[in-house]
């Protein structure tokens, strides 16, 4: 190569690099603009930029949004690791740190700066960034960013991208003063899969303050309609199983987590705040298999969770056991003392697990048979993790049953659940009956956490997290009832994902709280209350 | 005057009130003396101290307060550090509104409503500017929730671990409310970097020393009052309610109405506290509900011995002073700590060190 040959590479890396100016320079006022007081002004300069379709622009949106976009000396800076570079052409500016003023980015800002920075990654070389860039654009695109959709749209050769385009740009005719063409735009969104695209039809349907419509034509408010109409009908059936699948998803995840307090609390009327720990030794346990599989069998690995499953409920079963034995039973009949004795020994189990596995979250792996999901169309998709789960409270709850009602322990267990001095009287071995349910309750509880480490964190605080929730569920369904249980389990999951959708998850959560305390005033014995003469002590 | 006299000596023996003043006298003048020296004099408090111990007299007051309801009324509260922390928001919105345009956006609005793009206070702030109103809500808010809360609980008898289970819940709700930034408290990091108070800077250790004081006057004053509570005919009632309600229900005494009121006055108490600890330790944030923060308060209660109003003092500033310690020297080792604290107090001292004292007077004479 020669001389010549190499200078040019140079600029061009350089160039690519962002270092030296490119020919099509960014517009130095429009950038000063950035910096502006007013927000309006700063979203105009953002818009100007975007339009102006020049990839140089990338980086200073970068910068913004860290915070190391800055003002000296009425010039833009970008504070990088090697010193401080001009906005504009590149060049490095000397500048003592003190003199240097923040731009004021807050959220409406930065959600801008988020769509602007699609828009540029549109003309991106790799598939999947322009596909997640479309994705960014096609609900959120603004009139300033057409001539770069349509540049994208005319050299884009991915079906996928190229539908998502034509609908960013169906998104932008949605707002041309062009009647005929708003009619075309919504004919065309009519066929998207997206369920933004909904909510852009709803808005035209929208009264403003004086009385119109968001959209002045009549027949195109129409077309509005029935496009709206298509997009429910197609998506409502999926949407509704999908629901219902995730609330019992998630009702099957309370229903493992509470079962086993359920029983403990039935038995002995005292509550276990040790509970929680007891899923995260069982998801621990899990853990535990998981890197003995991979050690020892890794050509078995994906049948890991079968063994994890007996194997958590020993573990927990016995430390179980080895409470109550040890410091549960010197506390009968004096329950708050128990709730406080137990929290102990809960902070004791969370710092213990801390010391020996660290305060991380572990990894634990789905095995292949339990990752991807059964698509539904529209956006719909079960996960088979979520599935197996729900299968596996079913068959938790079978064993269950199973040993309450066709096993002398269940029969003894039910006995002292029902009058503890008259089984006494009979001959029962209550102090026994104690330790053994007091285990099996917490055995349920490893089972419970074999579950959760499939489809969350697996941490020491892993418990702490469910608690309150598996209160809530033995509360609800009162005592000494599995039906209950598994009513009021199921019965949270579905409601809160049924109020997801309309009031978010944290608050579909308070409103199921605050209903559970209203409820519990009505019924204070919970929706199924044991029939017996024995008068609250 | 006879029955004044006669007052004085049902609240403490001769030794309570020599004890009771002379923690008044070092509390009240010989710290805030001490506090006038030379900061590089060998007797100055630093302001590291001052902060600690006036934490520690607000924790007290909670732990006074949770003795009211647990220890003789046999309420155990497991949500009781939502009242503390609602005081203290309410103390909180006045001081945010007191930092006026010196934040870092320099806007009349606190800095977190300015990165949320809100361009007006919401309503529910209206009248923050004001002291008083502040004081008002330091009191209104965590009495009139416990009231409400309270007389749908007492009316349908809810009691025991299921009175427990549910106070949890209810601070739990409270704090994923909090944790929302929508719901405009500052979402995760709650309120902080607060200026000044009335008008005198926080930073300057004047105004440290003063709210020291006045916390202390406040625990003194809450010690007293709950301790009059006690020894009169309520205290006695509330007792009996501990140990039979069914019983002092059947003999005419309407048990709904004394629970219902020590609960109210116990949560009211708590927002005190909380508004006094706000000012000093300069941040509140949702955390402060966790059920975790809550249950530590029964465990300052147990450690202290309950129905006794001076053990729980002691216990919150032996268990606070325990975690400063243990915090800086074995941080890993606290959380052991704490968890044998309350296995091993529930198990070998159901009357906490009250109990502990007494058995070893008894041995000596």
């Amino acid at each position: 190569m020669t001389r010549n040959g190499w200078s040019r590479m140079a600029f061009v890396l350089l160039s690519l690099i962002g270092v030296l100016p490119t020919a099509q320079a960014l517009d130095p006022a429009t950038v000063r603009q950035l910096a502006a007081e007013d927000g309006d002004t700063k979203l105009a300069a953002i818009n100007k930029l975007v339009t102006a379709g020049d990839v140089a622009a990338l980086p200073l949106f970068k910068a913004m949004q860290d915070d190391t976009l800055q003002v000296f000396n009425g010039r833009l800076v970008i504070v990088a690791e090697g010193g401080l570079r001009d906005a504009v052409t590149g060049e490095a500016v000397n500048a003592p740190p003190d003199k240097l003023g923040p731009i004021v980015v807050n959220n409406r800002i930065r959600g801008a700066l988020d769509t602007a920075m699609a828009a540029l990654k549109l003309i991106a070389p790799q598939r999947e960034e322009r596909l997640a860039a479309a994705k960014a654009v096609a609900t959120e695109a603004g009139e300033e960013m057409l001539p770069l959709i349509e540049r994208a749209l005319e050299k884009e050769t991915d079906p996928d991208v190229k539908a998502l385009l034509v609908q960013a740009s169906a998104a932008i005719a949605l707002k041309s003063p062009d009647a005929a063409r708003r009619h075309q735009a919504v004919q065309l969104l009519a066929l998207s899969e997206n369920p933004q695209t909904k909510q852009m039809l709803a808005s035209l349907l929208e009264k403003k303050p004086d009385g119109g419509y968001a959209e002045p034509d009549a027949g195109v408010r129409e077309a509005a309609q029935k496009a709206i109409r298509a997009i429910d009908s197609r998506s409502f059936v999926p949407q509704a199983i999908g629901t219902l699948f995730y609330g019992l998803s998630l009702g099957s995840v309370l229903l493992l987590a509470a079962l086993g307090l359920a029983i403990t609390f039935g038995l002995m009327g005292i509550i276990n705040m040790a509970h929680g720990e007891m899923l995260m030794i069982g998801a621990y346990t899990t853990y535990g298999v998981q890197t003995f599989f991979r050690h020892y069998f890794p050509g078995a690995f994906d049948a890991y969770l079968i063994a994890a499953v007996p194997a958590a409920f020993v573990v927990c079963a016995l430390v179980g056991i080895v409470l109550e034995r040890g410091v549960i039973r010197h506390l009968y009949g004096r329950p708050l003392e128990t709730l406080l004795t137990t929290w102990g020994i809960s902070l004791i189990l969370i710092q213990l697990v801390r010391t020996l596995f660290g305060a991380q979250n572990v990894e634990v792996e789905n095995p292949a048979w339990m990752s991807g999901g059964f698509a539904l169309g529209g956006d719909v998709v079960l996960a088979y993790n979520r599935l197996v789960i729900v299968l596996f409270a079913a068959f938790v709850v079978m064993l269950v049953w199973l040993l309450l009602n066709r096993t002398r322990l269940g029969l003894y267990l039910r006995a002292v659940t029902q009058n503890r001095s008259m089984a006494d009287c009979m001959g029962i071995p209550t102090p026994r009956v104690d330790a053994l349910t007091f285990g099996l309750g917490s055995g349920i509880a490893g089972l419970g956490g074999v579950a959760l480490s499939q489809i969350g964190n697996v941490g020491p605080d892993l418990g702490q997290s469910y608690i309150v929730d598996s209160f809530m569920v033995v509360v609800l369904g009162g005592v000494g009832q599995l039906a209950g249980t598994i009513i009021a389990a199921i019965g949270l999951g579905e409601i809160n994902k049924l109020l997801e959708p309309y009031a978010g998850a944290v608050l579909g959560k308070i409103i199921v709280l605050v209903f559970i305390i209203l409820f519990i005033q009505k019924r204070p014995q919970g929706l199924f209350a044991l029939k017996g003469r024995t008068a609250e002590g | 005057m006879g029955s004044l006299a006669t007052g004085f000596t049902r609240l403490f023996g001769g030794r309570g009130w020599l004890l009771l003043a002379g923690f008044a006298a070092v509390v009240l003048v010989a710290i805030p003396l001490l506090r006038l020296l030379p900061p590089d004099h060998a007797l100055y408090l630093s302001d590291y101290f001052v902060l600690l111990i006036g934490k520690i007299m607000c924790y007290a007051l909670v732990a006074i307060a949770m003795d009211m309801v647990w220890g003789y009324a046999g309420i155990l509260s497991l949500g009781h550090g939502l009242f503390f922390a609602l005081g203290g928001y309410a103390m909180g919105m006045y001081l945010m509104r007191e930092i006026g345009t010196e934040g870092q956006y320099q806007s009349h609005l606190p800095d977190y409503m300015v990165f949320l793009d809100w361009k007006e206070f919401p309503w529910y702030w209206a009248g923050s500017e004001y002291f008083w109103f502040a004081v008002l809500k330091v009191i209104l808010v965590p009495g009139l929730l416990a009231y409400v809360f309270g007389w749908f609980a007492f009316r349908s008898r809810i009691k025991g671990v299921y009175f427990s289970i549910i106070t949890q819940a209810l601070t739990f709700a409270f704090m994923l409310l909090f944790f929302r930034n929508e719901t405009g408290f500052g979402g995760n990091n709650g309120f902080t970097d607060f200026k000044r108070i009335l008008g005198f800077a926080l930073a300057e250790p004047a105004t440290k020393t003063a709210l020291f004081m006045v916390t202390g006057l406040f625990l003194i004053g809450t010690l007293l009052l709950c301790r009059w509570l006690v020894t009169s005919k309520i205290g006695r009632v509330l007792a009996a309610i501990r140990d039979a309600e069914g019983r002092a229900m059947f003999s005419g005494y309407n048990t709904r109405d004394y629970k219902l009121f020590v609960w109210t006055l116990s949560a009211v108490l708590c927002g005190i506290a909380g508004a006094l600890y706000v000012p000093q330790v300069g941040i509140i944030n949702p955390s402060e509900m966790s059920p975790a923060n809550s249950i530590e308060i029964a465990v300052w209660v147990a450690v202290g011995g309950r129905g006794t109003l001076v053990g729980p003092l002691l216990g919150a500033g032996l268990v606070n002073g325990a975690k400063s310690w243990f915090t800086v020297a074995f941080p890993d080792f606290w959380l052991y700590f704490l968890g044998a604290l309350f296995i091993g107090v529930t198990l070998f001292l159901p009357r906490g060190v009250m109990g502990l004292l007494d058995r070893w007077r008894r041995g000596r004479a």
